[in-house]
């Protein structure tokens, strides 16, 4: 009864005087909103760097084995010292493949900007990759219409392709693109397939992009003779990738004569590896926003704290009222923390709506699929309940050590 | 136990006003039965101010004794003191002191808040409160939407709803006009009639002429004591 009474005068307060209120809750829904957005945002963006920039970029259970390692930043004399390293050979790779005791797939990988043409059309700085005929499955492509190369094809070195889907698009306006001789590098080739829509990442198309046997006339331009940019590796599951890893690793090191005090003198690419500059940031973020929400929160704490004063200040009066009518000192301070806390909560409440806003207007207007973590609104709701009970102590104890006669006399 | 409601033993009061030392009261001894009608009067530093404050539980006195209804409340903390005006006294302040924003039923119900009582039972005592006073038909009117003798009465029901010892007025009459100040004394006599103990402060003698006992202050001191008829005389 006395916290109805207290809320509802905290209630009454906020209605009547509607500018003045949200001035005085906005730290607390700040703070709230910083909160409930950031949370989202990053875990938003967990997933989505999870699902679609490490796997599809990268392949799920997938490796790569390289030269030096991408997605990671290093300095200029690491990367000097990573140059320097021995490219992946066949000799290298046929080793690898033939001592897997683990299930796995392989593909030889070398990429290389392109323009392809028909009929007059081009298609400017597409991604050819030459690779093996399991690529297709270790980068999980769909075909939409047509087929992969065969294990024959890819052998021979057969003059074969399958398009991307936005080459497809843009060299054949809708016509149908199977058995159309297209030219890369002045070489025609004949267009077997045609993958599924993949969409974009960041902006950057998935689509540009088109493959051809490793072995075919292009692989000239692409890599060096001999050699490979990457060697990719899928296993079935993720023990089986582990189970990779360590194989290839120890593959490598007896093929390049490693001595046990030598480093690695090759790299391996998994998709946690491409993450890593994420979880960087995304650690930064989560240490910052305790920060930044206790920064906001203190400030709003201060605020309502003064607006409690305030309150006091002005309803001295009833605060002798109330004391004559028999209020004891508890419950002249329960009515004020009640009263505080109702405050700052009224303002956490907007601050998660205001969050949830954020969230949701990130979810619609970027790839980012920003979800509202539970655990961050019952934080909000708590703390936005602790700081008004907490800026409402000061103001409440003096309102209840007020003499009531001085307090009925004032005006 | 006998009838005295109120039992007043040498009190006084000092206040420290910087270096110097106020004597407001000087040693007051005063006592009143159940069902009196008692009005204090007095010029303005004749003392009537602290001794309705200590009557009314809002102060303590430097020294003497005070026995309210049974207790000795003259050295009662704070607490215990609220929960003595609480029980046993219903104020009747001058400027009504409602709670502005609270309709008349709510703040007929604020003791009854204070004293733990449910809600249900609550809103019965404050609606019976208020009907007996005759506002049965504003309840729901909040303080400035009522006239000043309704405030007033409001007031009264407020004092009455925990059924006090004492009604306590200060000054009841002093923000009313004539007409309103009489309509406010014939609700005090219908209530005296019914068996409640009235104490009144005021410096308005016509106003006083309504107690059947006229108590007047000076200097601190009870200057007179004396029966209605013969005060008026």
């Amino acid at each position: 009864m006395m916290l109805k009474d207290a809320v509802g005068m905290a209630l009454t307060t906020i209605r009547t005087q509607k500018l003045k209120s949200f001035f005085s809750l906005l730290g607390v829904l700040i703070g709230v909103t910083f909160l409930i957005a950031v949370v989202s945002i990053v875990q938003g963006m967990n997933v989505y760097m999870e699902d679609q920039f490490a796997n599809k970029l990268v392949g799920l259970n997938t490796f790569q084995l390289r030269r030096m390692p991408n997605f990671t930043d290093a300095s200029e004399e690491q990367w000097r010292e990573w140059s320097r390293r021995p490219r992946i050979n066949y000799v290298e790779a046929d080793f690898v493949e033939s001592r897997m005791q683990t299930p796995a797939i392989f593909s030889r990988f070398c990429s290389e900007r392109l323009p392809i043409m028909w009929n007059g059309t081009t298609a400017k700085d597409v991604d050819v990759w030459t690779a093996d005929a399991p690529m297709f499955r270790i980068k999980n492509l769909d075909i939409e219409a047509g087929r992969v190369f065969t294990p024959q094809e890819a052998q021979a070195g057969m003059a074969v392709v399958v398009v991307g889907w936005e080459i497809a698009e843009k060299l054949f306006k809708g016509a149908d693109p199977l058995g159309k001789n297209v030219a890369i590098e002045g070489l025609p080739y004949r267009v077997i397939g045609r993958m599924a829509k993949q969409g974009n990442l960041f902006g950057i198309s998935l689509d540009k992009f088109a493959v051809v046997p490793f072995d075919s006339p292009v692989h000239r331009a692409a890599c060096r003779s001999g050699f490979m940019d990457e060697f990719h590796v899928r296993a079935d599951n993720v023990v089986g990738m582990k189970a990779a890893l360590a194989e290839t690793e120890e593959a490598m090191r007896i093929q390049r004569r490693l001595k046990p005090q030598q480093e690695d003198n090759f790299a391996m690419q998994t998709a946690e590896g491409a993450l890593e500059g994420w979880n960087k940031i995304s650690a930064i973020l989560m240490t910052a926003l305790p920060m930044l929400v206790s920064v906001s929160l203190v400030v709003g704490g201060i605020v309502i704290m003064n607006i409690m004063l305030m309150a006091v200040a002005e309803r001295t009066v009833e605060i002798g009222i109330r004391k004559a009518l028999g209020a004891k000192r508890r419950d002249i301070m329960a009515q004020f923390v009640v009263e505080s806390a109702t405050l700052s909560t009224v303002g956490a409440g907007i601050g998660i709506l205001t969050g949830i806003g954020l969230a949701f207007a990130v979810r619609s207007l970027t790839p980012l699929p920003a979800a509202v973590a539970p655990w961050s609104v019952v934080l909000g709701v708590s703390l936005g309940v602790a700081v008004g009970m907490i800026a409402g102590i000061y103001p409440a104890s003096r309102a209840s050590r007020l003499d009531p006669i001085t307090a009925l006399r004032a005006e | 136990m006998s009838d005295l409601v109120i039992q007043i033993r040498d009190l006084v009061r000092t206040y420290e006003m910087g270096a110097e030392t106020v004597q407001a009261l000087r040693g007051v001894s005063l006592e009143i039965r159940r069902n009196e009608y008692v009005a204090i009067m007095g010029p303005s530093g004749s003392g009537k101010s602290t001794l309705m404050n200590l009557i009314g539980c809002l102060d303590t006195p430097t020294s003497g004794e005070y026995w309210l209804n049974g207790q000795e409340v003259s050295r009662m903390p704070d607490d215990a003191l609220a929960r003595v005006r609480n029980r046993e006294i219903g104020f009747v302040f001058q400027t009504f002191n409602l709670l502005p924003r609270a309709s008349a039923l709510a703040n007929v119900e604020l003791p009854l808040v204070y004293a733990g009582i449910t809600s249900r039972l609550r809103r019965q005592r404050a609606v019976a409160a208020l009907t007996r006073v005759g506002l049965g038909d504003r309840m729901d009117h909040r303080p400035n939407e009522l006239s000043g003798g309704q405030r007033q009465r409001v007031a009264i029901a407020r004092a009455l709803v925990n059924e006090p010892a004492i009604l306590l007025a200060d000054e009841p009459t002093g923000n009313l006009d004539s007409t309103t100040s009489e309509e406010i004394m014939r609700v005090f006599g219908t209530l005296h009639d019914q068996g409640q103990t009235i104490i009144m402060v005021t410096h308005e003698s016509d106003i006083a002429a309504h107690a059947e006992r006229v108590v007047v202050l000076r200097d601190g001191r009870i200057a007179s004591d004396t029966p209605r008829r013969e005060a008026a005389a």
